[in-house]
């Protein structure tokens, strides 16, 4: 008797690659847009390293090259 | 169902900004101050005076500036794993859906943040030549790139070879194969030494700490609160085919 579990053991089923791409491609690009924004942007139009200056703390302490 | 899980992945991440904002300003403030002091002194030592009002204040910065960035990054990763999670729930193995969380986020903190950060350390302010900086941010990139790529095909063979040789021990080959890598990517790109003979070694190694306490409080929450809250949506039988199955082993 010692060898049988009755623990239900969890079985995943995966979500098809169909119903992820979309999202992925679409979610995944405006994501990377936005840390790029806040890691690595320089300027806004018209206004040199504002991006850079009002980010600077968070770049120095997130670990990305800032100057 | 994608919407919703990318949704609480948004969700997640900013509360990880939102709670690596404190830590942030415990732990990386002193050492970020005293760096820009040093700064200071450099830049009236070299004739520069004290110059021009900056274009943002340090109070902004150091507070509305950090944590936006904070908030920013946070959400960014938080959406990004939660798209990863979509994907990788179910092809992990018998795993639980908290646990997939873990094993994304885990395995993102390691190729994203620690390998990158090791090979290319964060840097304080007074540390590095401005004249470097787009040389310094493509080296980083193309390692970010790298360790990311080592770490998908990493987690592909492990599963891969999981039937032959049992998951664990595919698990450890396919580790060692992803630091073995990493390390060639170590010696082949070049060493940065920027840091001025007179920068105080104990303000740049608070900063490193900090940094990598920041990181991993913010990688942590999200490991967590992934899992947390998402797993109903992995586990409600949806219409259509079953998302999830009780067996009895």
């Amino acid at each position: 008797m010692s060898d049988v579990t009755m623990l239900p053991v969890f079985e995943p089923a995966p979500i098809p690659v169909k119903e992820i791409l979309p999202w992925a491609l679409f979610g995944g690009l405006i994501l990377l847009i936005v840390i790029y924004f806040v890691s690595a942007g320089q300027s806004l139009p018209g206004n040199e390293m504002i991006v850079h200056e009002f980010f600077h703390d968070g770049r120095h302490l997130l670990g990305f090259p800032c100057h | 169902m994608i919407g919703k899980l990318l949704m609480r992945g948004l969700i997640i991440g900013l509360l990880a900004g939102i709670l690596a904002f404190p830590v942030a300003r415990i732990f990386g403030g002193p050492p970020v101050e005293s760096a820009i002091a040093i700064e200071e002194q450099n830049s009236v030592a070299a004739g520069g005076g004290h110059g021009e009002a900056p274009l943002v204040s340090r109070d902004v910065q150091r507070t509305l500036g950090l944590g936006s960035g904070l908030l920013g990054y946070g959400a960014g990763i938080g959406g990004i794993l939660a798209l990863v999670l979509a994907f990788a729930n179910g092809r992990l193995g018998a795993i639980s859906p908290r646990a997939a969380a873990a094993t994304v986020a885990g395995l993102g903190f390691v190729s994203v943040v620690l390998v990158p950060g090791l090979i290319y350390p964060a840097n304080p302010p007074a540390v590095g030549d401005p004249e470097t900086i787009s040389y310094r941010s493509q080296l980083f990139g193309l390692t970010l790139l790298l360790s990311i790529a080592a770490m998908v095909v990493a987690v592909w063979l492990a599963r891969r070879f999981a039937g032959s040789f049992g998951s664990w021990n595919a698990a450890i080959i396919a580790a060692l194969g992803y630091l073995a890598f990493v390390g060639i990517v170590r010696l082949a790109l070049p060493y940065i030494n920027e840091v001025p003979d007179t920068f105080p070694a104990t303000v740049l190694w608070q900063f490193r700490i900090a940094s990598l306490l920041i990181q991993g409080a913010l990688w942590t929450v999200i490991a967590i609160g992934l899992g947390v809250f998402t797993e109903r949506e992995f586990l409600r039988p949806g219409p259509g085919p079953q998302r999830a199955n009780l067996a009895l082993r």
